[in-house]
């Protein structure tokens, strides 16, 4: 072969990316290196196994995954899909994941968009806004979550009144000790017509874009839709509102006895995690943003101004497209860690994944493999899930570049 | 005073700054008076019991001053707390020493703190030998717990996330592939579940009459989480370190690990000092994670006596404790972030001259 030829490099050639040696090439020394690593791993998994087999016979615990179609018999403070006592364990997994999915999803969004806000704001020409941003990245960075979620759950939610004292939103939502109770859309007849009607703005919005693109790429001439994409977002609902009624009815909570019927309740275990989650992950991913900004070289808004485009303009068009180049594979990073997170929810027991699978479940049925596999496994999953959607959206972002 | 003017007009230099400004000024001028008054001017610094807090609407300090052996020490024997003094006192020193600049020989003492300290500490805390009465894991606790668990965890897994780093990097593709597969799968799971996991898990694994305490397996589970972060940190600082560097040493006919030990790790080391001390925040933070398992750590023991009957006596306490401990690890953390940023800028500097 002819990577076994010596290269002399020259300077400022790049190294050859590393060879993995084949087994067929190695060294006797290789082979001894390796060949008692693995021998060493499987002595370790041997005594594991060996010991994990003796002490099941010895304490008489049940294997197998039959439990997951037993009833589960313990109920799930928060549950998005149908689920009572005498659902099965395999149920209550699924809810409970739901859980943790939906919990690290929202708290991804609201803590890209604070990030994004804080982030910029860092910048911002005003230094003492950049001064208040910068003292809000330090504080929340340096003081671990899981305090931050007891302030939260404990400190301010626990101390808020009860529910007839409630703090109230506009009347439509309202906070006291026991959760949020806001208003909740029922969907009505005109709900179909509605979904379809906005699907088709934005679509018809979008093509109408890609349509003035390519008639500029093709002849050269500036033709721009200028209103008729946002006529075409807002009309179309609008007359699909106005033709088969509202889409939603609004299901307002009211106060009844001691406690709000009505409406969706929200439990304060979930509130304080989006609260405590959101802050604490917006406070890095504002450091990212700031990082990404601050990559983009200065020549690049320079000649944005030059060209006598807006400063939003430069900002939007030039220095963010370029800035997320930057940001978006450190931001994978960060939801990562974000649903790593979400499972301190434990701790001021929100119903999540860990809690109600690693914690009730196993306590219940005694079967802490199965039970303590099944839950690794489905963090696995999910972290591999965004790392691979990342990627996708990454290879999208960096394609730009040339 | 013309750094001054110049802050002054950027908060004015457009009408949107202006008015931010405003926002922004109206904000802190609500909200920091009245902290100064929660935390310092009607706070409760002196009394006998929780009845002297109960009311004032504003921070009991009184609370942390009687509770601070415990907050400290948790329940290790008052009369043996002179022990966590000396190993804390020895590592205290240690650690300014090899971090205060100009001061030579910084290898041996790295090495001392490494390898000769934890025995020592080991031996002082736990007791047991030497006429040093036995203070068992369980009666460690508060502040003394949560330095310990970190030094502990920085402590080992630094050298063990080195080794995997090399190991992802090594040529030999057994070696590669378990070291990366360890880091990854590592990398996707929770701490949470890694510490339940070493509790749950660990007394099946053992061979039957082996009884591990509930702290021992906490540290392993740190140790197995941490070293994988501090891979990657190394992974990076490793791929920084020219490959010409390797080669300079196989010119000079060193071998493979002189040319380890000698060249490539020490300059790693300081490439990737900045991401170690982000790494080790990151520790101290997640030390606070062990009360989910039953441990009381500083966080632990605090959050232990807001629910004490006598201290039950409204939200101050609560407020008190948390304001406390928050102000606690953010001194810790913020100053390991600031000495981070300085080794960055210093090293940056040093780059471009």
């Amino acid at each position: 072969m002819t990577d076994a030829v010596v290269q002399v490099p020259a300077a400022g050639l790049k190294r050859p990316p590393p060879r993995r040696l084949a087994f067929a090439r190695m060294g006797p020394r290789a082979l001894l290196v390796q060949g008692s690593l693995l021998l060493a791993l499987a002595a370790l998994f041997g005594f594991i196994a060996s010991n994990v087999v003796a002490n099941i016979a010895r304490l008489n615990v049940h294997t197998g995954f039959g439990f997951l179609a037993r009833p589960a018999g313990f109920d799930i403070a928060q549950h998005l899909i149908e689920y009572s006592e005498r659902s099965s364990y395999l149920v209550a997994f699924v809810a409970a994941t739901l859980n943790t999915v939906v919990l690290a999803a929202i708290c991804a969004a609201l803590a890209t968009a604070l990030g994004f806000v804080i982030g910029l704001a860092r910048l911002s020409t005003n230094r003492l806004v950049a001064a208040v941003a910068a003292a809000y990245v330090e504080l929340v960075r340096n003081i671990p979550l899981l305090l931050q979620l007891f302030y939260w759950y404990f400190a301010v939610l626990g101390t808020l009144p009860l529910p007839r004292q409630s703090l109230e939103f506009l009347g439509v939502a309202y906070l006291n000790k026991r959760g949020l109770y806001v208003a909740a859309p029922v969907a009505e007849p005109g709900l179909a017509p509605f979904t379809v009607a906005v699907a088709a703005g934005i679509a018809g919005w979008i093509m109408l874009g890609h349509f003035a693109r390519r008639h500029r790429v093709d002849t050269g001439e500036a033709w721009s839709p200028r209103w008729i994409g946002p006529a075409l977002a807002f009309g179309l609902p609008v007359f699909a509102w106005s033709w088969a009624g509202a889409p939603v009815s609004w299901d307002i909570p009211t106060l009844s006895g001691f406690n709000f019927r009505g409406g969706a309740a929200i439990i304060p275990e979930f509130v304080a995690m989006i609260v405590g989650l959101t802050i604490y992950g917006a406070a890095f991913i504002a450091e990212l943003v700031r990082a990404g900004v601050l990559s983009v070289d200065k020549g690049q808004s320079e000649a944005g101004l030059a060209l006598g485009l807006r400063r939003w303009r430069v900002y939007l068009q030039i220095v963010v497209p370029q800035a997320l180049r930057a940001i978006v594979p450190p931001l994978a990073g960060q939801y990562i860690h974000l649903l790593k997170n979400s499972s301190l929810g434990a701790a001021i027991a929100y119903p999540d994944l860990m809690l109600i699978f690693a914690g009730t479940a196993l306590n219940q049925t005694g079967q802490p493999l199965e039970i303590m596999g099944i839950t690794m496994a489905t963090y696995l999953m999910l972290c591999l899930g965004i790392a691979v959607a990342a990627n996708a959206f990454n290879r999208r972002v960096q394609l730009v570049e040339r | 005073m013309a750094g001054m003017r110049d802050f002054l007009r950027s908060c004015v230099s457009t009408p949107l700054n202006a008015l931010l400004s405003i926002v922004v000024l109206v904000w802190l001028a609500t909200t920091l008076p009245e902290l100064f008054r929660w935390a310092l001017l009607d706070a409760v610094w002196s009394g006998s019991s929780g009845r002297d807090c109960a009311a004032r609407d504003a921070a009991c300090w009184l609370f942390i001053r009687m509770r601070a052996n415990q907050i400290l020490y948790g329940r290790y024997p008052p009369v043996e707390h002179w022990r966590v003094n000396i190993a804390a006192l020895i590592g205290v020193v240690g650690l300014v020493v090899l971090l205060l600049p100009g001061i030579r020989r910084k290898t041996a003492i790295a090495a001392g703190l490494l390898f000769a300290y934890p025995p020592v500490a080991g031996i002082l805390l736990r007791g047991g030998v030497l006429g040093l009465p036995a203070v068992p894991a369980a009666q460690w606790g508060g502040l003394m717990l949560t330095v310990t668990v970190a030094a502990w965890t920085i402590g080992t897994s630094i050298p063990l996330g080195l080794l995997l780093a090399f190991g992802r990097r090594s040529a030999l593709r057994v070696v590669a592939a378990v070291s990366a597969c360890y880091i990854d799968i590592v990398r996707g799971l929770p701490l949470v579940g890694i510490l339940f996991l070493a509790i749950v898990m660990f007394p099946l694994f053992m061979p039957p009459g082996i009884e591990i305490n509930e702290l021992v397996r906490a540290l392993v589970a740190f140790t197995l989480f941490n070293a994988t972060n501090f891979a990657e940190v190394f992974r990076g600082g490793l791929q920084s370190v020219p490959w010409q560097q390797s080669e300079a040493g196989i010119a000079l006919g060193l071998r493979r690990w002189q040319i380890a030990v000698r060249i490539v790790i020490p300059q790693a080391i300081t490439a990737s000092l900045p991401g170690i001390v982000n790494v080790c925040v990151s520790v101290v933070k997640e030390t606070t994670i062990i009360l989910i398992v039953g441990l009381f750590d500083f966080l632990g023991v605090l959050q232990g006596g807001i629910v004490d009957p006598e201290w039950l006596i409204g939200d101050q306490v609560r407020a008190t404790a948390y304001f406390f401990a928050g102000a606690v690890f953010f001194v810790i953390c913020f100053s390991l972030s600031r000495y981070s940023a300085r080794i960055e800028r210093a090293m940056s500097a040093g780059r471009r001259s």
